[in-house]
């Protein structure tokens, strides 16, 4: 048996292949899209502030991303997390998979992995844990997709709320996921400031765009409510006792 | 000069590029753990793995269907399609993919959604991707500030700093819609504080409450 170590050459390979495959798919649906776009002259102006809008708005989540890997850095060494994270994985999925896996194993999770069994089972875990997501889309999405065309089509305005009800019914559940933690007293209220400090940023711009004729923020205004709540929440969480 | 292709023959591309990449992606994802037994020649006993499994399966799995059937019809074809590999699908994919359909003006469902959507997620995973690889590479760098306890209240807040935003715009626009299923859900998360963990689950009861209750006014020209 080769020597295990979970930093190994061999790994990072592995992990650089499968990233480059991920690059890959996102830049072919990229570049179909924007063809598309032009094709059926939709307003590039629009595509390209889509593109730098999002590209702000996703810079504090990929870090939060990163957090992530560092996270399971610290038992699984970095190329396994790394392609987890990158790939259908989540710390919310990825961290409990391992958790679970060491648990079954007897082993603990406070320091590196240096049996390659261990390695390879947790690795194995996450792997199919997660498959049934990327298996079952293929095979479901048309089926989904005529249930709503069907329903659009007898219907186009009740069509139009069943697709606002469902967007509803998402952030209710994560907005209202943001209140659990008030029993635990003070400190369970940071979330929900952090919840009104991005509400209220994203109301203002509203208003700027609206009253102001501030155009431009229009497609700035989530990422800007994100990153002024985050920093508010840096700046007010002694006070919470955090 | 080619013709244009209707939307439903580009739609039917879509799908047949989608089903290409997803399948090569799940072949991708079962290479790692192969490739890495192989090479070690080390392959864990099917207990070990099965033990793991049960721990998380049942609900990874249950949570995977449902994230299918609610999200496909908001992130479009393309969208779907790259959402379900690169993952992060509702903590990033699906806010972002919503907010950018409300700022371009385009509605979910339609081509210009669907082409708005897939550029977001799009763009999205290719950051994504790569402030991971810098990150990787600039670990011993970067380590100390992600690690720093400063900014942590800041990254333990990045759910709250997204549905803030994102929240405010739906529900002020749709507000009749809203009342139910967002008081519901505080009032359930308040009393039950353990369901945070399983929120994932909790969306298809947040979708039937705004459903149920968005049919009702709509029956009674309230909407």
């Amino acid at each position: 048996m080769k020597d295990f170590n979970p930093n190994s050459t061999f790994i990072y390979i592995v992990a650089g292949i499968v990233i480059l495959f991920v690059l890959a798919q996102s830049i072919f649906f990229l570049i179909k899209s924007i063809r598309r776009a032009k094709q059926i002259n939709m307003n590039m102006k629009t595509v390209a502030k889509t593109i730098g809008s999002t590209t702000i708005f996703t810079l504090a989540p990929a870090f939060s991303i990163l957090l992530g890997v560092v996270t399971l850095s610290g038992f699984l060494g970095l190329p396994l997390p790394w392609i987890r994270l990158s790939v259908i994985g989540a710390i919310t999925y990825e961290l409990p998979a391992a958790t679970s896996t060491a648990n079954a194993l007897g082993i603990s999770l406070s320091e590196m992995i240096s049996d390659p069994k261990v390695y390879t089972a947790i690795a194995w875990v996450m792997t199919l844990g997660i498959l049934p997501s990327i298996i079952l889309t293929p095979i479901l999405i048309k089926k989904v997709q005529n249930g709503i065309v069907k329903i659009q089509a007898k219907d186009s305005k009740w069509g139009d709320i069943f697709m606002t009800s469902l967007f509803m019914g998402m952030i209710s559940a994560f907005s209202g996921m943001v209140f659990s933690h008030v029993t635990e007293g003070i400190k369970g209220f940071l979330p929900v400031c952090v919840l009104g400090i991005s509400a209220i940023v994203m109301a203002t711009c509203g208003l700027l765009v609206k009253k102001a004729k501030i155009t431009w923020l229009e497609n700035y205004a989530m990422p800007f409510s994100m990153l002024i709540s985050m920093a508010f929440a840096v700046l007010i969480a002694p006070l919470f006792g955090v | 000069m080619s013709e244009i292709k209707s939307y439903e023959e580009y739609s039917k591309g879509i799908h047949k590029n989608g089903q290409f990449w997803i399948w090569s992606a799940a072949c991708f994802i079962l290479f790692v753990p192969i490739s890495i037994c192989l090479y070690y020649n080390a392959w864990p006993s099917a207990g070990a793995v099965l033990k793991g499994l049960l721990g998380v399966a049942p609900i990874y799995w249950t949570v995977g269907v449902i994230e299918i059937i609610t999200f496909t019809p908001m992130l479009g074809t393309g969208g779907t399609y790259l959402s379900f590999v690169t993952g992060n699908v509702t903590a990033l994919k699906v806010p972002a993919a919503l907010n950018a359909m409300e700022s371009a003006g385009v509605k979910s469902g339609s081509e210009e959604g669907e082409i708005i959507s897939t550029i977001a997620i799009a763009t999205a995973s290719i950051v994504t991707t790569v402030v991971i690889a810098i990150g990787i590479f600039a670990f011993a760098a970067l380590q100390p500030v992600l690690s720093s306890p400063v900014l942590k209240p800041a990254f333990d807040n990045i759910l709250p700093a997204l549905f803030g935003g994102l929240g405010v715009v739906y529900i002020s626009k749709n507000w009749k819609v809203a009342i139910a299923p967002v008081t519901f859900m505080i009032i359930l998360f308040i009393a039950v504080p353990s369901l945070a963990s399983s929120v994932g689950i909790l969306v298809p009861v947040g979708i039937l409450i705004s459903l149920g209750v968005a049919r009702i006014m709509y029956k009674k020209n309230l909407l």
